[in-house]
């Protein structure tokens, strides 16, 4: 299993990973925002913690469609799927190895972009640890809708689209606890611990969902 | 003794031939309840005296709630036909969840733009992103994904397997519509028929509510048993198609 993640990392962070890749797209998306809604730095520290999540949001999709479907193509799944130890707990391995290689840097980046949507220190903390709470379930929401187009070939659309809906639940508590932590009303702990729970659960129906999927799509 | 026995009925519909037979026999019967408990349930619709408040308006929630109910217990249906795919390898069950998927999407698209309808006189505005209206507007989503995966793969049976995983991953969405009401703050008013201490609903308002309710549920078990019969004879189309196109080739 150590094994199997190391081997995973590496593939990710090695020329051809998709990881780098994964947080230059959200740099840029972070970027459009200021041309598209104006260079005001008032509106872009307001909705700074949103923009930030959605862009984290997308990048997290765009690199899912490789979670299952390079080890398809060069037949190592097949293995995978063979082997004695439980298939959920290898999708398990592999979903924590992918979030390592492409969640990780999206959570590390996002305190810079944060200072360029003229977040304060606490905003910026705040949307910081959401994001490394949160990622994880989109990973794991994600690995099922991999593992379920993993054998189409244009899958990689078809896959944000089956897993956009599953993730706005993250999405919606992700945003509001870093706006909590902000504004002084609201509190920061219920939503924050809502969004873990999220996490958790989705780290044992995912690999399950996943596995389900994976041993159902083989040819 | 009685289970056994709806076991091996149940499992005799593996025959699509004996399901067809089926269909045929009890599609009549079905269309024309339909249309009786429709006729009555929109007569009492319109003859029944309107809200005090809400005036004519209050009609639209005879076609609104019945087809929000119908979009939940529509993915319910096929939910318990993921669970009859994956489990038991139910031929018919693969059937059943497809043929859902679309007319789980047109109840939810109904209860949208009724809800849009009724919400424009009634709060002032078309759409909020409240809980309830957000909850359901992601059913409708995963609806139509469901429908592009199922269009996405040639082989039907790996497709219906493959779906039925999603479909059991997205059920976690109908709790969260049902309790939504309660969870948080919504503009859409909680539950006022099926709670605990009875329905706080006037009788005026309930028995053309219930009838239409059992209306359009006798509707969608109608359509839902055309859509497989369709879906089986769109499957034997197929298979006598490449077997002629195989024929022909071995003639040349």
């Amino acid at each position: 299993m150590t094994a199997l993640l190391l081997r995973d990392l590496k593939l990710s962070v090695r020329a051809g990973g998709g990881a780098l890749i994964g947080v230059l797209f959200f740099m840029t998306v972070v970027a459009v925002i200021p041309f598209g809604v104006g260079p005001d730095l008032n509106l872009l520290s307001r909705i700074g913690p949103a923009i930030v999540w959605i862009g984290a949001l997308l990048s997290a999709l765009l690199g899912l469609d490789r979670l299952f479907q390079t080890e398809r193509e060069d037949g190592s799944l097949d293995l995978l799927l063979m082997q004695e130890h439980p298939l959920v707990l290898t999708v398990l391995v592999k979903c924590l190895a992918h979030w390592l290689g492409n969640g990780l840097p999206l959570v590390i980046a996002s305190p810079l972009l944060g200072l360029f949507m003229n977040m304060d220190e606490v905003a910026i903390g705040a949307t910081m640890l959401t994001l490394l709470v949160g990622t994880p379930a989109l990973t794991f929401i994600g690995a099922v809708g991999a593992a379920v187009a993993v054998a189409l070939p244009r899958g990689g659309l078809l896959v944000s689209i089956l897993v956009l809906p599953l993730a706005i639940p993250v999405l919606i508590f992700g945003v509001s606890a870093s706006y909590a932590a902000v504004e002084d009303p609201a509190p920061f702990m219920p939503p924050f611990l809502i969004l873990v729970a999220i996490t958790m659960f989705f780290a044992v129906l995912g690999p399950l969902g996943a596995a389900l999927a994976l041993r159902n799509a083989g040819d | 003794m009685t289970d056994s026995l709806a076991i091996s009925k149940f499992s005799e519909l593996a025959n699509p031939t004996r399901f067809l037979a089926l269909a045929a026999r009890i599609l009549p019967w079905m269309a024309a309840a339909t249309v009786i408990l429709f006729a009555i349930g929109l007569y009492l619709s319109f003859t029944t005296e309107g809200d005090y408040q809400q005036g004519a308006t209050v009609r639209i929630m005879y076609v609104h709630v019945p087809a929000a109910w119908l979009s939940m217990m529509c993915y319910t249906v096929m939910a318990v036909s993921a669970i009859g795919t994956l489990v038991w390898r139910h031929p018919l069950a693969d059937v059943s969840h497809k043929a859902a998927a679309p007319l789980g999407a047109a109840f939810t698209l109904i209860a949208l733009a009724t809800g849009s309808l009724w919400g424009r006189p009634m709060w002032g505005t078309w759409w909020v992103w409240d809980a309830r209206l957000t909850s359901v507007f992601v059913l409708f989503l995963m609806y139509l994904g469901l429908i592009a995966l199922n269009r996405a793969m040639d082989d039907p049976s790996r497709a219906a397997r493959v779906s039925a995983v999603l479909i059991l991953v997205g059920f976690v969405n109908i709790p969260i519509i049902k309790f939504s009401v309660d969870w948080w703050n919504t503009l859409h008013q909680p539950a006022s028929v099926i709670r605990m201490g009875g329905p706080t609903i006037d009788q005026e308002f309930l028995w053309p509510l219930l009838i239409m309710a059992i209306a359009f549920t006798v509707l969608f078990f109608t359509l839902h048993t055309m859509a497989m019969r369709n879906e089986i004879w769109r499957r034997r189309v197929a298979a006598q198609r490449r077997m002629a196109a195989r024929m022909a080739g071995r003639e040349a």
